[in-house]
């Protein structure tokens, strides 16, 4: 900080507003990739009523599977998965970032390893709807 | 294409303003004028006493950060018919204090830089008539990091730096990173002590803008992830061999 | 001569987290909470569902899909509050807010899926 002078006596610092997120799309898309947290969060808390349903018995179960029938629920699971997929899609390509896989210099391309997450990705995914569909 | 576009820059003289202000200039309009062509055409023809930096007019010095339209630019390297018709809004770049007109004061930049120690650490320097040894491979490990002009636009663009004045910054932290992986370097060490920290790399958020903008391809962003991965290889190893390594 | 900070042991929960969450909850939100309610695909009966969750295995996964998200969650959302809100200086109520709320959360779903009869 530099002290003031005659010639200079201040400095001027612009206060950083509450909604300095709001002034640029690449700023939001941050924010929005920070709120994709909460409907994660939110995917967990679905998962654990659906196992706190099962525990209770074939009727509370099928209550439960009523109430995610309900408008409320299925809007809200709507905007969920759009926000966990925008969450899987950022994360697979962000997350080549950190690793510098080298072979022989850094010859592995980010894409190369985005690629691997999202094959494994389908590849889970398919796998577990095969376990979850032969009954 | 017109042959005139109007300049929106901001002024600020510390001895008779409380805050900055806007002048309008209108101004020629070249094919081949860069904004810093423009803001010098304005101080010969239309205001002697607009005040900005510049050096190299080349894109390799990085004096002429400013800010154009909102987004962090070299000045140098922004060419003004790519905004045509215009206004064109240049203002100063964010996150420091304004000294006059488009001018900031770089002293927290400066300070931030000298605690990433940029510089090869050893424990025994070699003799002066002795070399390191360097292959192809060990410079293109850090060679991407080494290419920072300090020019400050990412610090700019950093959000985080602009919330918490303590941040030391992508790039202070993309030149600890720089020198971490230089084969010829023994500093790691002590460069995390310094800055696996919260005012650290710690403190990223990985917004990436800082990538985004910078003029020379340096990925600030993915150097502190890279740093973050390392701390935490550090501090595994801290934690299941006590006394193990260093 | 600082002492190094201990942050890098919640980046590891939150980049643990933040790979099962990306894996597995996309098609586990899709099936449960939409496919299987609104009947474009048939999904398990509740006897099948059951017997899949008492399985070791299974309860195993789930308390790592259960748990791990939550402590990404955690983490980024204490920042966001950090960074969105300018709130740093109530970091400890964010903090206790936030992983706390992150093992409240694994509490519930190891209780759960313990007693599963």
């Amino acid at each position: 900080m530099i002290n003031p002078t005659e010639y200079l006596p201040r400095t001027y610092r612009a206060r950083v507003s509450t909604y300095w997120w709001l002034a640029r799309w690449p700023y939001l898309k941050f924010i929005l990739r920070e709120a994709s947290s909460i409907f994660v969060a939110w995917g967990v808390v679905v998962t654990l009523l659906a196992i706190r349903a099962l525990r209770r018995g074939p009727a509370a179960y099928a209550d439960f599977e009523a109430w995610l029938r309900t408008p409320v629920l299925l809007t809200i699971d709507v905007i969920s998965f759009f926000f966990i997929l925008f969450h899987a899609v950022t994360w697979f390509n962000l997350a080549p970032k950190a690793m510098a896989v080298r072979m022989g210099g850094k010859r592995l391309p980010n894409g190369v390893i985005a690629a691997t997450n999202y094959a494994a990705w389908l590849v889970i995914s398919a796998a577990l709807t095969w376990v979850l569909l032969r009954g | 294409m017109a042959n005139r576009i109007t300049l929106e820059v901001t002024r600020f003289n510390p001895e008779r303003d409380e805050e900055p202000g806007c002048d309008t200039y209108e101004v020629p309009l070249h094919k081949e004028w860069v904004v810093l062509d423009a803001l010098n055409y304005i101080k010969d023809h239309l205001n002697g006493c607009l005040t900005f930096r510049w050096s190299c007019r080349m894109g390799v010095c990085g004096s002429c950060g400013m800010t154009v339209n909102g987004v962090p630019k070299l000045t140098c390297a922004t060419f003004l018919s790519d905004y045509a018709p215009g206004p064109v809004h240049v203002a100063p770049m964010k996150n420091f204090p304004i000294l006059r007109d488009l001018v900031v004061d770089m002293s927290d930049f400066l300070a931030k830089l000298a605690k990433s120690k940029p510089w090869i650490i050893r424990k025994m320097e070699k003799p002066l008539d002795e070399e390191y040894f360097q292959t192809p491979e060990q410079l293109e490990a850090y060679k991407q990091f080494s290419m920072c002009i300090n020019c400050m636009l990412c610090y700019a663009a950093c959000p985080v730096y602009g919330l918490d004045p303590l941040f030391s910054g992508p790039a202070a932290l993309a030149i600890a990173q720089r020198y971490n992986m230089d084969s010829r370097d023994e500093g790691a060490s002590v460069r995390l002590d310094i800055l696996s920290q919260h005012d650290g790399i710690w403190g990223c958020t990985f917004v990436g803008e800082c990538t985004q903008v910078c003029p020379k391809n340096v990925d600030p962003a993915g150097a502190i992830q890279q740093y973050k991965l390392a701390a935490t290889m550090e501090w595994l190893k801290a934690l299941l061999l006590p006394r193990g390594s260093e | 001569m600082n002492k190094r900070s201990n942050e890098p042991f919640l980046w590891l929960l939150f980049s643990a987290g933040g790979v099962v969450a990306a894996l597995l909850l996309p098609i586990h939100l899709l099936l449960f909470g939409l496919a299987f309610p609104l009947g474009w695909l048939s999904g398990p009966s509740y006897d099948t569902l059951l017997a899949l969750v008492r399985h070791p295995i299974t309860r195993i996964y789930l308390l790592v899909l259960c748990s791990l998200p939550l402590f990404h969650w955690a983490h980024r959302f204490r920042f966001t509050l950090y960074d969105g809100l300018q709130i740093k200086h109530l970091n400890e109520l964010i903090n206790t807010f936030c992983y706390g709320g992150a093992v409240l959360g694994t509490s519930v779903a190891a209780y759960l899926l313990l007693r599963i009869r």
